[in-house]
C-alpha cells in the first residue's frame, strides 16, 4: 500500500461567505449521493449509479473558479458538477428517478445529465469521448470571438484513449480555450493507473503536447479552486488549452455493481482521512469561521433540500410511451436555436 | 443547363455554403494545400482561408468529434473524412455523441454537423480502402444519411443537408467523382425522397450510390433485350423513403436490389425485408438482390471485378425475375 500524504491544512484564504458556499456545495452533493445510494436499494433509481464521494472538492473548488457562461463537459460520474453549475437537486434527482420532469427528461438517467440553460453538455458515458467534443465546443468560441473557457472533466482512465491524445493535440495545435480537468482518483472501474500506465505523471503527458499543467490535492479544495483559477486565468488570455490533475480518491464503489476486490480496505480507510469535507470544516472552525452549531443547521438545511428534491422525484411523472420517439430528430420549430 | 462534373459540383455546393454562411467551415485531412484526397476541396483554402478551410492531423475521433462540439457551440461544420474507411476510427463520435444527443438530453440540444465522406470500391485500392458502410450508418436512429448518385445531387444535396439541424452523413462513391452530367440551374433541395431514374414496367432495380450509373446502364441493355425496368435511386438511406420503392414494385411486381455492401445485414437485405412485409402480395417473384461477394475485396482487378455487383450480374437477376 502507497503512503499516503497528510490531510489537508493550514489557512483558508476565503471570506467567510465564500467559504461556507464552498463548504455547503460539497455538503449538497455528499447528501445528495448518499440519499441516491439509498434509493438505489430501495429500487427507486436504476441502472448505472456512480457515486462522487469522496471527490466533491474537485467539482466544487473547480466550478467555483469558473464563470457562469463556461461551457462543462462532464463524465458518467457528473451528479455533483451538475449540482455545482446550478442545475436543481430537484432536476437531477427525478432525472435519476427516470421522470420527465429530470433535467434529460428521464432519457438520460444519472450517467447523461444535460442543461442547455448552464451550458453542461452532458455526462459522457464513453472514457474520453466526451474529450473531443470540449475541444469543438472551444473552437466554435474562437472562430465566434466568444470569450469563453470550455472545462472538460474526465478521469485518469481517459488517458488511456486515443481520443484523449488526440484531443490534446488538437487543443494545443490549435491554441483553443478548453481546461482539461483530470480527475485522478487512482483507479479506472478496478485497475489501478501503475497497471494501465507506462507513464503515471499525468502532467508529463500535457508536456509532450506542449500544453502547460498543474497538478493540485483533489481533497484539498483550496488547491483545486487556487490552481483552477490560475489555469482557467490563462486560458482565458487566449493562451490555449491547460491541463489540470486533481489528485483525488473515490470512497465508494466505481458504481453500485463493485465488490472492491482490487484494492484494500486500509487504503480506503486511509484516504478518508483526507476527506475534504471533514478536512475542510475543520480548518474553518479553527479559523473561527465556522462553529458546530453552524455546521449542524447547514447539514439540516442541506438534509432539507434533499428531502424537497426526493419529493419533486416522487411526485414527478412518466414520459408518456407515445412520446417515445420524440426529439430522435430536431422539430421543425426549434430549428435554428 | 450546364455541364458539370460530380467533383465539381460537390466543389460548387461547398463554394457556396461557405459564401453563404460565416458559420460553416470545413475541416478534414487534407482538406486544404493538399486540394483535398479527390481534389473536391481544391481551391477553396485560397478562397476562404485556413481559418474555415481546416487541415486537421490525422486524428478522425477528434476532428468529427469536434465537429460535434462546433455544432453544438452553434457553427455549422462541414467535416471531411477521407473515406468510410477511415470512420471506423470515429464512429465512437458519429454513434455515441452526434447520434444520440438530441434525444438522449430529452431534446435540449441538436447537433447540425454534416459529415462528408468517400465510399465504396472498384479501383483496385485493395481491402482496408474498398468498403461499403452505408447499411451501419443507415441503421442508426438520429442521424441522417445521404448517398448522391447523380452530378445534380452531389452539387444540390449540401446545403439542405446543412439547413437541417441533426447530423447529416453524406456517403460520395469515390467511382463518381469523374462523372459528368448537364445539370440545370435549378436546385433541389429534397432530402426526404427517392428518385425514379427510369421509368419501366416489369422489373424495379432499386439501388444507390456508385451502383447507380451500372443499373442505369444494366436498365439500357435490359431494354434491348425487350425487359422494360424501372430504376430507383434511393438517394436518401436514413429515413427510407419506401413509398416511392413501394409504388415502383407494386407496379412491377419484381424487384431487384443493387447495393456494393456485403450481402449479409446489407441495405438490400433491409429493403427487401420491408418489400416482404409491406408488398408480398403485389409480388409476382421473390425479391432478389445483387451485392459484393462475402470477402475482402481483393487487390487483383479480375478477382475485384468478380467481388464487386456487376452489369451482367444485374441484367441476369433482372431476367431471372422474368423466367428469361
Amino acid at each position: 500500500m502507497k503512503m499516503i500524504d497528510a490531510p489537508p491544512s493550514g489557512p483558508v484564504p476565503y471570506e467567510r461567505e465564500f467559504a461556507l458556499k464552498l463548504l455547503t456545495d460539497m455538503l449538497r452533493i455528499r447528501r445528495m449521493e448518499e440519499k441516491s445510494a439509498e434509493l438505489y436499494g430501495e429500487g427507486k433509481i436504476r441502472g448505472f449509479l456512480h457515486l462522487y464521494i469522496g471527490e466533491e472538492a474537485v467539482a466544487v473548488g473547480a466550478l467555483h473558479a469558473l464563470e457562469s457562461q463556461d461551457n462543462l463537459v462532464a463524465t458518467y460520474r457528473e451528479h455533483g458538477h451538475a449540482l455545482v453549475r446550478g442545475v436543481t437537486m430537484e432536476a437531477i434527482m427525478a432525472e435519476m428517478y427516470g421522470k420527465q420532469e429530470g433535467c434529460s427528461r428521464g432519457r438520460g438517467g444519472s450517467m447523461h445529465l444535460f442543461d442547455a440553460r448552464t451550458r453542461l453538455f452532458g455526462g459522457n458515458a464513453i472514457v474520453g469521448g466526451g474529450l473531443p467534443l470540449a475541444v469543438g465546443l472551444a473552437l466554435a468560441d474562437k472562430m465566434q470571438g466568444v470569450q469563453r473557457v470550455t472545462a472538460c472533466f474526465f478521469g485518469e482512465g481517459a488517458v488511456a484513449e486515443g481520443a484523449f491524445h488526440e484531443s490534446m493535440n488538437l487543443a494545443a495545435l490549435w491554441r483553443l480555450p478548453v481546461l482539461f480537468c483530470c480527475e485522478n482518483n487512482l483507479y479506472a472501474m478496478g485497475t489501478a493507473i501503475e497497471r494501465s500506465e507506462s507513464q503515471t505523471d499525468l502532467c508529463a503527458k500535457a508536456a509532450s503536447y506542449d500544453m502547460p499543467a498543474l497538478r493540485a490535492d483533489g481533497q484539498d479544495i483550496v488547491s483545486v479552486h487556487e490552481t483552477t483559477q490560475r489555469a482557467q486565468r490563462e486560458v482565458r488570455r487566449g493562451r490555449g488549452p491547460f491541463f489540470v490533475e486533481y489528485r483525488t480518491y473515490r470512497f465508494r464503489a466505481h458504481s453500485m455493481f463493485d465488490a472492491e476486490l482490487y484494492r484494500d480496505k486500509r487504503e480506503v480507510e486511509e484516504w478518508k482521512t483526507r476527506g475534504p469535507l471533514h478536512t475542510f470544516s475543520a480548518r474553518l472552525k479553527a479559523e473561527g469561521k465556522l462553529t458546530e452549531e453552524e455546521f449542524l443547521a447547514l447539514d439540516r438545511e442541506v438534509g432539507s433540500e434533499v428531502d424537497r428534491a426526493v419529493a419533486f422525484a416522487e411526485a414527478g411523472t412518466w414520459e408518456p410511451v407515445e412520446d417515445l420517439t420524440n426529439d430522435l430528430y430536431t422539430p421543425p420549430e426549434m430549428e435554428g436555436t | 443547363m450546364s455541364r458539370l462534373s460530380y467533383r465539381e459540383g460537390m466543389r460548387q455546393a461547398l463554394r457556396e455554403a461557405l459564401s453563404g454562411d460565416p458559420r460553416v467551415f470545413l475541416m478534414g485531412e487534407d482538406v486544404g494545400r493538399y486540394g483535398g484526397t479527390y481534389a473536391v476541396t481544391k481551391g477553396l483554402l485560397e478562397e476562404f482561408g485556413p481559418e474555415r478551410v481546416r487541415d486537421t492531423p490525422l486524428s478522425e475521433l477528434a476532428f468529427v468529434g469536434a465537429g460535434v462540439g462546433a455544432a453544438l457551440g452553434g457553427m455549422r461544420p462541414i467535416v471531411e473524412v477521407m473515406t468510410v474507411n477511415f470512420s471506423l476510427l470515429a464512429l465512437d463520435q458519429i454513434v455515441n455523441n452526434a447520434a444520440l444527443y438530441h434525444h438522449m438530453s430529452g431534446g435540449q440540444f441538436s447537433v447540425p454537423l454534416v459529415i462528408r465522406m468517400a465510399t465504396g470500391a472498384g479501383r483496385q485500392v485493395a481491402a482496408q480502402h474498398s468498403h461499403s458502410f452505408e447499411n451501419w450508418y443507415a441503421s442508426i436512429p438520429g442521424i441522417k444519411v445521404l448517398a448522391p448518385g447523380t452530378v445534380e445531387d452531389a452539387r444540390d444535396m449540401l446545403a439542405p443537408a446543412l439547413a437541417d439541424p441533426d447530423p447529416v452523413v453524406i456517403f460520395e462513391h469515390a467511382q463518381l467523382y469523374n462523372i459528368e452530367a448537364d445539370v440545370p440551374e435549378v436546385r433541389n433541395t429534397d432530402i426526404r425522397s427517392a428518385a425514379v431514374r427510369r421509368e419501366g414496367t416489369m422489373v424495379s432495380l432499386i439501388t444507390y450510390g456508385g451502383s447507380l450509373p451500372k443499373t442505369l446502364q444494366a436498365a439500357t441493355q435490359l431494354a434491348e433485350e425487350g425487359v422494360d425496368a424501372e430504376v430507383v435511386d434511393l438517394r436518401v438511406l436514413r429515413p427510407l423513403d419506401m413509398a416511392t420503392v413501394l409504388a415502383s414494385v407494386r407496379k412491377c411486381r419484381r424487384a431487384v436490389v443493387v447495393d456494393e455492401g456485403w450481402r449479409t445485414g446489407s441495405l438490400a437485405a433491409e429493403i427487401i425485408a420491408r418489400i416482404a412485409e409491406e408488398a408480398f402480395y403485389d409480388l409476382d417473384a421473390p425479391p432478389t438482390r445483387v451485392c459484393t461477394e462475402e470477402v475482402p475485396i481483393p487487390y487483383a482487378k479480375h478477382l475485384e471485378e468478380a467481388a464487386l455487383p456487376q452489369l451482367d450480374e444485374i441484367v441476369a437477376a433482372a431476367k431471372a425475375l422474368l423466367g428469361r
